[in-house]
């Protein structure tokens, strides 16, 4: 593996391609098939990337603390990259999840942040949680002081995750965000087709990135390990070299 | 295991002590920060009495990073860990020895920041069971979450600038709760104060079973 040029492969390229024609797919129906809503007018049409996002943000996260567990229970560097790469894909759709939000609220609720929303408020703290657990990934150290670190962390946002949920939720007893528009049942169909298209392409995009980061961490820890190996071999035969001459 | 708690924790406020770092430089920081809000706010009567709670715990949480500094550089310094591991103390006792030293340490500066809200701030205690209550079980899930964190950075260079980013987001729930209470103690808000401690106390067992547990890890690998 160590010797490939580049992390592709049949199923990634497969996937990719997919990931290009799902966004090409989404963009049209997204902005020209879905009919614009009687209240929200075109602002509804940001569900379809807020929503995939958001629910992809919690999929890479429970992967993360999954990872994190089996790191702590089973010492698996495997699972420790899954939930490495894993994290930094959960940040960048959270960060999404979070701007576009923002953006539906303005016209919509008439302010970027409320304060009284449990899921924004909870969103928005486990966001910070995350860029804390890649800050610590990047501090650097050995690499099972690095993983056992960062899986603490994984496994402690997971735990208090329900409880900052909580207690935003008494905090402000009251919430602007709407409930479920999946359940509903007030969505119209193409709508709620275009946003199933939503949910296929972030879920092939989702797995495409997880693949290649995966495979980045994956070639470069081989690399550093190849790298020690050259080196202590490098050693042994400079001191060989040296051998039965003069200090 | 208690015994072993009691000389970890003896063992950290004793340096404390000899070091007077808390007496010295924390506990005026801590009144600083009240003046600072202050003058943040023009001192405007109305602002101070509504924000009195919310300002009380945010100072709380800024001499808590700097109790959990002190706490971590005690053994971070001419290798006190490897010492601490060698020495044969259960982690866990360890963990919740030097848990117990800084919920001690900050109950004290929590004392005399009290009576600065009550000077500065013109705040009232309606309820002084509530606010005693709300410090304690507040101030051990502060300590715990912030040892755990604090053993979680000790190994690394930039543990002075990662912890506060750490902390500060997992002791969310702690400073909206512990501020609710407040609000009802200090008869600022109707609300349940009782009914947050409820949650303080479940964010504090997590916390404290959490870093039991992970503290050994900690101590070995990192």
């Amino acid at each position: 593996m160590v010797d490939s040029e580049h992390t592709g492969s049949r199923t990634t390229r497969i996937l990719g391609i997919a990931v290009i024609l799902g966004l090409i797919a989404l963009i049209l129906l997204g902005f020209f098939g879905a009919p614009e809503d009687d209240e929200q007018r075109d602002a509804v049409r940001m569900i379809f990337v807020h929503v995939p996002s958001a629910i992809f943000t919690y999929v890479a996260f429970t992967v993360t603390a999954i990872g994190s567990v089996m790191w702590l229970f089973r010492r698996s560097i495997w699972w420790d990259t899954v939930a490495a790469a894993a994290a930094e894909i959960g940040v960048l759709f959270c960060g999404l999840t979070l701007f576009t939000g923002s953006v539906w609220g303005r016209p919509t609720w008439n302010t970027y942040w409320d304060w009284g929303d449990v899921r924004l408020v909870t969103t928005l703290i486990l966001f910070l949680m995350m860029i804390g657990y890649l800050s610590v990934r990047s501090l650097g150290g050995g690499e099972r002081a690095t993983a056992t670190r960062a899986a603490i962390i994984g496994v402690l946002a997971m735990v208090l995750i329900p409880i900052v949920n909580r207690s935003v939720e008494w905090w402000e007893s009251n919430t602007l965000h709407q409930k479920s528009s999946l359940t509903d049942g007030n969505l119209e169909d193409l709508t709620l087709f275009t946003l199933v298209v939503g949910f296929v392409v972030w879920g092939l995009f989702f797995t495409w990135s997880l693949i290649h980061r995966f495979r980045i961490s994956w070639l470069e820890r081989e690399l550093r390990v190849r790298d020690l190996d050259q080196a202590l071999v490098e050693r042994r035969a400079e001191g060989r070299e040296h051998e039965g001459q003069p200090v | 295991m208690w015994a072993d708690i009691r000389l970890i924790a003896g063992k950290d406020l004793r340096i404390e002590w000899r070091s007077r770092i808390t007496l010295s430089q924390v506990l005026p920081f801590a009144l600083l920060v009240l003046v600072l809000f202050g003058f943040a706010l023009d001192a405007n009567r109305p602002v101070l009495d509504a924000a009195t709670s919310g300002l009380f715990w945010i100072a709380v949480l800024f001499v808590g990073l700097m109790a959990v500094q002190r706490s971590t550089a005690i053994e971070t310094t001419d290798g006190a860990r490897r010492a601490l591991l060698l020495a044969g103390v259960e982690p866990a006792a360890v963990f919740l020895g030097k848990a117990l030293a800084v919920a001690l340490q900050l109950l004290f500066v929590e004392t005399a920041l009290v009576g600065g809200v009550i000077v500065f701030y013109d705040a009232s205690i309606e309820s002084f069971p509530l606010l005693a209550a709300t410090c304690v079980v507040a101030t051990v899930g502060i300590a715990a979450a912030g040892t755990l964190l604090g053993a979680l950075v000790a190994g690394v260079r930039a543990r002075e600038t990662v912890l506060p980013i750490l902390l500060l987001p997992v002791l969310a729930p702690v400073l909206i709760g512990a501020t609710r209470a407040f609000d009802d103690a200090l008869g600022t808000v109707a609300v349940d104060g009782w009914a947050w401690l409820g949650l303080l106390a479940g964010f504090g067992a997590i916390n404290i079973v959490l870093g039991a547990l992970a503290y050994g890890v900690l101590l070995e690998e990192t």
